[in-house]
């Protein structure tokens, strides 16, 4: 008689049972594991199709596409720097207004409000990260565009108009608009994951600054932000992936011209927007091929950004998990 | 510092934190204000039974639209929950030693690539054999971003079942695909129900991928090989064109649009109350 792994021997009936048993396991196995590998050969071939139908534009132009600001369907002349300086900048300008704000609203919600304001409020920003985004663009339109034009954009150019940023005519729709539109959009999410983060921050860490006589912020400060710093740094990327693909919302407010201007008044182009607005449109091959690699240039840098962010907030949770065991 | 600057600075940080929270949560009144004051005039009977009318006419409502987003939704969800909950189940499950950690990794990777991106995967993937944007290239791509969600979600959950409840299956002499499909599955369903309706209300919404997959299309649909209407481009399309009856008609489709995410999104939130209270 053979004996299992618990030492236990079988009886022949028995052991054709087990073998049987296994069968069905085994079978099962092998689905969940091709369920897995499926979910793996998606990123493979979301990488490599794209690619692939890139490849005309990535011959013709090489480096240049990167470095040339020229945008010219009608002479097959095609370079990204107005789309990736537009969507940098956007969103620079997005994290500059989300990353306090986000962190702040965290901060409240998982440590400085009373106990019962946090699930509601907490649910609140839920709900505002459910907002699809074109209903962001709608009020961008009809609600910011115009009131940047009418009060913000005259206002700032009157005060800080020496600065090259708030200089020219105000339009409204704008590298401003999208900032804020992409930053309200941002928002709720930083907040979530910040939050997160701070939960699984152990509560012996704020019991020891608290019994040493620090006040609640202080305790905030010292033990539970400097704590949790590497997560929160992992949250603020997560947002900026976030904002860096971001399409709808910043298409409809951006003013959609492919320029490089220094002021925030001035109009722009993202790489997402270019993608949304002319991919229909694109007549011949080499165009299409020119807007898939735009589309390959933010998967790329988006991939970046998102592994590296989720590295970081893995890292305190794996902290956590760590100190608490 | 003194006794007193501390708290001061105390009280002045909380005050601070508390208007960063006010001020993460103005933008969704501000929305729901205007979505009321501007869209609520036009939601009426004909909007949800009637095409859209040309240019000029008045009236006409976005029932093509309504009806084309509930079916790229239906027709992603049939593709990607089946690939996803076992995808998740997967992940909690197996003891494999690399390939779950890079699942994942990937699944986490692949819910931060932008839409718009997905969109062009689909179009490579469906619309250039095809030749021709079509239903099944937008769901399609609302699969893919749906896929993430529902994996990481149902991993979650299935995790949260109790091993007690396993073990007991276990020692009865069940074999384990029996007891994750009769014990483990069940005993989270109501958690996965919950994560599958967070993601069919993240994809209601999504417009970018559906540009040049979906594509659009003013009538109602004519098979799902073929372009079809759905209610995030009709507002996108309504809200860039130049005719105030059209912003109306955008506003009441943004209206109707978020109603539908939202109660998904509340009814998600009522299913789980009170159950993992106490995990998260």
């Amino acid at each position: 008689m053979e004996s299992t792994a618990h030492g236990l021997s079988l009886t022949p009936l028995a052991r054709t049972r087990a073998a049987r048993v296994n069968v069905g396991d085994r079978i099962f196995r092998v689905v969940l594991r091709l369920a897995a590998g499926a979910l793996l050969l998606l990123v493979v071939a979301l990488a490599a199709e794209m690619l692939r139908t890139a490849v005309p534009a990535i011959q013709r132009f090489g480096w240049r596409f990167l470095v040339t600001s020229v945008w010219d369907p009608v002479a097959e002349q095609f370079g990204a720097l107005p789309f990736v300086y537009g969507t940098l900048v956007s969103s620079f300008l997005a994290m500059l207004i989300a990353v306090p704000l986000g962190i702040g609203a965290a901060v409240y919600l998982a440590e400085l409000a009373p106990p019962w304001l946090r699930p509601p409020v907490a649910f609140l920003v839920e709900l505002v990260a459910a907002v699809p985004s074109v209903v962001y663009g709608l009020w961008g339109i009809f609600v910011l565009a115009p009131l940047l034009r009418t009060w913000v954009q005259p206002a700032l150019g009157s005060t800080l108009g020496f600065l090259p940023l708030f200089q020219g005519p105000p339009y409204g729709v704008g590298m401003l608009a999208a900032g804020i539109i992409l930053a309200i959009m941002v928002v709720p999410f930083i907040t979530a994951v910040s939050r997160e983060v701070l939960l699984a921050v152990p509560n012996s860490q704020r019991e020891a600054a608290l019994a040493l006589g620090a006040t609640r912020w202080e305790t905030t400060r010292l033990a539970v932000l400097s704590y949790g710093r590497s997560g929160l740094i992992g949250a603020g990327l997560l947002g900026l992936g976030r904002a860096l693909g971001e399409t709808m919302a910043v298409t409809m407010v951006i003013g959609n011209r492919p320029e490089i201007a220094l002021s925030l008044f001035a109009p722009g182009y993202t790489m997402a927007s270019v993608i949304a607005n002319e991919f229909t449109e694109a007549t011949s091959d080499l165009y299409l091929a020119a807007l898939i690699e735009v589309g390959l240039l933010l998967f790329v840098v988006t991939i970046a950004v998102n592994g590296l962010a989720r590295l970081l907030v893995w890292s305190i949770g794996g902290a956590v998990k760590v100190a608490r065991e | 510092m003194t006794a007193r600057g501390r708290r001061v600075v105390n009280h002045v940080m909380g005050g601070l934190t508390a208007l960063a929270a006010g001020l993460a949560i103005l933008p969704l009144v501000l929305i729901f204000a205007f979505l009321l004051f501007q869209g609520a005039s036009a939601v009426n009977v004909e909007f949800f039974t009637h095409l859209p009318k040309p240019v000029g006419e008045e009236g006409g409502g976005m029932a093509n639209a309504i009806v084309g987003s509930l079916i790229l939704v239906g027709l992603a969800a049939g593709l990607g929950l089946p690939l996803g909950i076992l995808g998740g189940v997967y992940l909690a499950e197996s003891r494999d030693r690399r390939l779950p950690w890079i699942v994942r990794f990937l699944a986490d990777v692949l819910s931060g690539v932008p839409s718009i991106v997905i969109g062009i995967f689909a179009y490579a993937l469906v619309v250039l054999p095809m030749r021709r944007f079509s239903a099944l290239a937008g769901a399609v791509a609302l699969a893919v971003i749906m896929l993430p969600i529902v994996v990481r979600t149902s991993e979650e959950l299935v995790r949260l079942v109790p091993s007690s409840l396993r073990e007991a299956a276990l020692a009865l002499g069940i074999p384990e695909w029996k007891v994750v499909l009769r014990v483990v599955l069940p005993t989270a369903r109501a958690g996965i129900i919950t994560g599958v309706m967070v993601a069919i209300a993240r994809v209601a919404g999504e417009t970018a991928p559906l540009l040049f997959t979906a594509f659009g299309n003013r009538f109602w649909h004519q098979g799902l090989d073929q372009p079809i209407a759905a209610l995030p481009l009709q507002i996108f399309a309504y809200a860039i064109a130049p005719y105030d009856d059209w912003h109306r008609q955008a506003w009441a489709g943004a209206l109707v649009l978020i109603g539908m995410v939202f109660v998904v999104s509340l009814a998600a939130r009522v299913a789980t109350r009170g159950r993992f209270s106490g995990v998260r």
